[in-house]
């Protein structure tokens, strides 16, 4: 019997997601064995000519990771979906917009004046020269893919299949999808390949987070010194723990937790979960409590609210492309090109 | 009408990059240009972020080096608060941060770069990898490999959470102390490590140095520039990794300068082409001259043979001997051999296992004093590394919270890329020549490229150690010839 075809491919990403499966170690070797590796533009020559080249559905599986940032990662997401049967968005950046969806707090002109721009303070360019699409040097034309206004998930662009979560993901987790996948087994579409416990659930510190938690003010990470065994929220921490989906402490893996920083949220959120940020402060606002009363007014919940720096930026670290929030943006990015 | 050659996609950094090279009538090459595709715009979307989120943000610019950026990043906010780490964070600190670097060297040197040596520069593509390596140096080497990085990498996710995207830096020292238990253990890995990575310079030695076409090549005009070298140093002009002062020589090897902090903006600026997103740093006083070498131009070198050039010696007395040795072999320092970057890795890699021992030794890295709590208030402040890749900078501006007002990253192959450009050009024009073109040839354009250990998601992630490479021919706008590498 053929083995099956099997694609990975990356858009805007930083290169983690090809070294967690490089962190397969030996069980890379053993997969490699089961798989025909048909297109892997990172260990391997291919031209993108060669997928458009292929028949519809002819790779079996493909693995994309990374947000779309370009005109050619579009085409090339779009591409690769009609050519595979099954397709899986890896990592965070392809699920919900990873670390580059935070530039949708921004747009073009303002990224390209921090980078190429005055506000920048080593560069020297009083004629504010910025990347061009095109341009004529003396020995013929240079060209340089468009820079788009935003930053969007695999899923915002082409039908996802399975989803592969984390920043990067775990790679026992990797594993089981592809051994799941190999073995004929075919989850409902639309599946994170993960634990569907919140992290908290799953966490071991977890019998001593509260029911309630007593808080005057929200701590940062840099103001304290942590207690490595007691809940982190319980500390006062913002940790995305209550939302986010597990999976990263399995497997012998050590992550975020056991190092004693609190989890940012890499993992997406669990399956109840619409928005990330309003669950996030829904979420830390239904624990929060005052000594001798069951409930504590509106009021005081805002207040103590109001003492997380940067709200936006920790409650959408990984999922703003993704967001509600995002939305806005773009309907702002339509009204300005 | 010119030729064009294109490369694309050999490689990325932030995403692909793209070797365009142009021939002219006579065939031979006219100009290269090195462009990346990609931006991300970090510095702008850093903007309103606490400061000590950022050794957690900025990581995400690479997953292939996360560690410099996280250090950077937490040397820069240490600044921020002007807040110095306890000394047992700091040693801590070079603990994970020497780890790094001894795991990303071994896997550029066997993996990626080395193959071109060990396995010979005119070999078929599909011999010049990993499993090409094993079949030379045999396979309980290949393994040994596997193993030390598995080990040394374990450290790390110990220490700091996780391998890809660390997180136990914070301002004033890290996260989570080393246990007595966990410090022999790693002690002896490290000790194995030291033994492992003498065997890889043993590996080079034999292979390269004892092969007079191969030392040749080392020392010839193609992969050779005079220019500045720019690196962290210790206070004896030392190699340092994890902090100290940069040094600039010149050609001639003279100290021009030794800057710390915001003083780098004195020293470097950056230029601006319309043709790539990457941008491309020079000495300030020398000034932007162009693609061009020499002392009058302010390109600079930065990465191993970099550092090993702006220092005096080795901390460590192994990698001291193996330096000595290298620098009898070129018979000139500063070296200005491009290839002799792969054997400045080793050498590094080396010190970087023996300074583990080091610091592995001393019992008092157990202590559980590993914070200061910042008390000052946060303004503004630089974080200055050796990346695997060379000097890194981070250099944030804060509000009176510590919420970030600017970022400026200086990222290490940035440092390099006019250097690469000028590389890749002279290779190109020494090795293409009336339109000849095979696939050695490219390979050993790519070469010139190679050395640098360029933070390219691809290359590093080649698991046959293969960088992709699609070379047309263009002229009048057909493509009159392909050649591919598999």
């Amino acid at each position: 019997m053929a083995k099956p075809k099997v694609g990975f491919y990356w858009c805007a990403s930083c290169g983690g997601c090809e070294e967690a499966i490089v962190d397969l170690h030996e069980d890379l070797l053993v997969v490699a064995e089961k798989i025909d590796i048909v297109f892997w533009p990172c260990a391997m020559d291919f031209k993108y000519q060669d997928v458009r080249d292929m028949s519809e559905n002819e790779i079996d599986i493909t693995f994309i990771n990374g947000a779309i940032r370009t005109e050619e990662q579009e085409e090339m997401a779009n591409l690769l979906r009609e050519k595979s049967k099954i397709l899986i968005s890896f990592g965070a950046c392809s699920q919900i917009g990873g670390i580059p969806g935070l530039a949708n707090f921004h747009d073009r002109d303002s990224i390209f004046q921090s980078s190429y721009g005055s506000t920048c303070p080593s560069v020297d360019n009083p004629d504010f020269i910025v990347p061009q699409t095109k341009t004529d040097v003396p020995e013929g034309e240079l060209t340089l893919p468009a820079f788009h206004n935003t930053v969007k998930s695999t899923d915002q662009v082409v039908e996802v299949d399975y989803y592969l979560p984390g920043c990067s993901p775990a790679p026992y987790l990797t594993l089981n999808a592809i051994n799941t996948l190999l073995a004929g087994k075919r989850p409902e579409k639309g599946t994170v390949l993960a634990p569907v416990k919140a992290l908290c659930d799953t966490c071991d510190r977890k019998d001593s987070k509260p029911d309630k938690i007593m808080l005057k003010d929200i701590k940062r990470v840099s103001e304290v010194e942590l207690d490595p065994e007691e809940c982190l929220l319980a500390q006062g921490i913002i940790c995305m723990g209550p939302i986010t989906r597990s999976g990263c402490t399995q497997g012998g893996e050590g992550r975020c937790i056991k190092a004693n920083m609190p989890c940012r949220g890499c993992y997406g959120p669990i399956p109840e979960v619409q928005d990330v940020g309003a669950s996030m402060i829904s979420a830390i606002a239904s624990i929060i409590g005052i000594e001798g009363e069951e409930n504590m007014s509106d009021e005081h919940v805002e207040k103590i609210m109001d003492t997380v720096v940067d709200p936006a930026g920790t409650f959408y670290r990984f999922s703003l492309a993704t967001s509600y929030l995002r939305r806005k943006l773009n309907d702002y990015a339509k009204d300005n090109n | 009408m010119s030729k064009k050659i294109s490369i694309d996609p050999i490689t990325r950094l932030e995403g692909h990059g793209k070797i365009e090279i142009f021939l002219d009538d006579d065939g031979g090459v006219e100009n290269a240009y090195l462009q990346v595709p990609e931006l991300k715009g970090f510095e702008q979307f850093s903007i309103d972020r606490p400061v000590e989120e950022m050794p957690r943000i900025t990581p995400r610019i690479c997953g292939v080096c996360p560690m410099a950026h996280h250090m950077a990043s937490t040397k820069a906010a240490d600044a921020v608060y002007n807040v110095k780490p306890t000394e047992t964070a700091e040693k801590i600190r070079r603990l994970v941060y020497n780890a790094y670097i001894l795991e990303d060297h071994l896997l550029h040197f066997f993996f990626l770069g080395g193959p071109d040596f060990v396995v010979t520069p005119s070999a078929p593509p599909g011999e010049r990898n990993i499993l090409g390596v094993v079949a030379k140096v045999g396979k309980e080497i290949g393994l040994e490999v596997i193993k030390t990085r598995r080990q040394i990498r374990e450290i790390v996710t110990h220490l700091f959470g996780r391998i890809i995207h660390p997180v136990g830096g914070l301002p004033g020292g890290v996260s989570k102390p080393l246990t007595e238990e966990k410090r022999q253990e790693f002690l002896q890995k490290c000790k194995d490590a030291v033994g492992f990575a003498m065997e890889a310079i043993n590996i080079f030695n034999k292979i390269v140095l004892d092969n007079d076409e191969y030392v040749k090549l080392v020392t010839g005009d193609i992969y050779k520039h005079n220019t500045y070298y720019m690196g962290l140093v210790d206070d004896k002009n030392r190699v340092n990794f994890y902090d100290g002062k940069v040094r600039v020589v010149d050609p001639e090897g003279n100290e021009i300068t030794k800057f710390s902090g915001l003083d780098y903006l004195d020293v470097v600026s950056e230029h601006v082409e319309p043709w790539s997103y990457m941008k491309f740093p020079y000495l300030k006083d020398i000034g932007w001259k162009g693609f061009t070498d020499g002392k009058e131009s302010g390109v600079m070198r930065v990465a191993p043979l970099a550092r090993l050039n702006v220092s005096d010696s080795m901390p460590t007395d192994k990698a001291q001997q193996e330096f000595e040795r290298m620098y009898d072999v070129l018979g000139k320092k500063p070296a200005h051999n491009t290839l002799a970057f792969h054997w400045a890795r080793l050498i590094e890699a080396l010190y970087a296992a023996e300074k583990m021992v080091e610091l592995l030794e001393d019992e008092t890295i157990t202590s559980d004093d590993i914070r200061n709590i910042p008390t000052d208030t946060p303004e503004e402040g630089v974080g200055i590394v050796e990346a695997a890749r060379g000097t890194l900078i981070h250099h944030y501006q804060t509000d009176k919270k510590g919420i970030i007002t600017a970022a400026n990253l200086l990222v290490a192959t940035v440092f390099n890329s006019a250097a690469m450009s000028l590389s890749i050009e002279k290779a190109a024009k020494k090795l293409i020549t009336k339109g000849k073109l095979d696939d050695g040839l490219l390979n050993m354009v790519e070469m010139a490229f190679r050395a640098y250990d360029p933070c390219l998601a691809c290359a590093t992630h080649s698991l046959p150690g293969n960088t992709p490479l699609i070379i047309n021919i263009h002229q009048n706008k057909d493509i009159i010839k392909t050649i591919r590498r598999d």
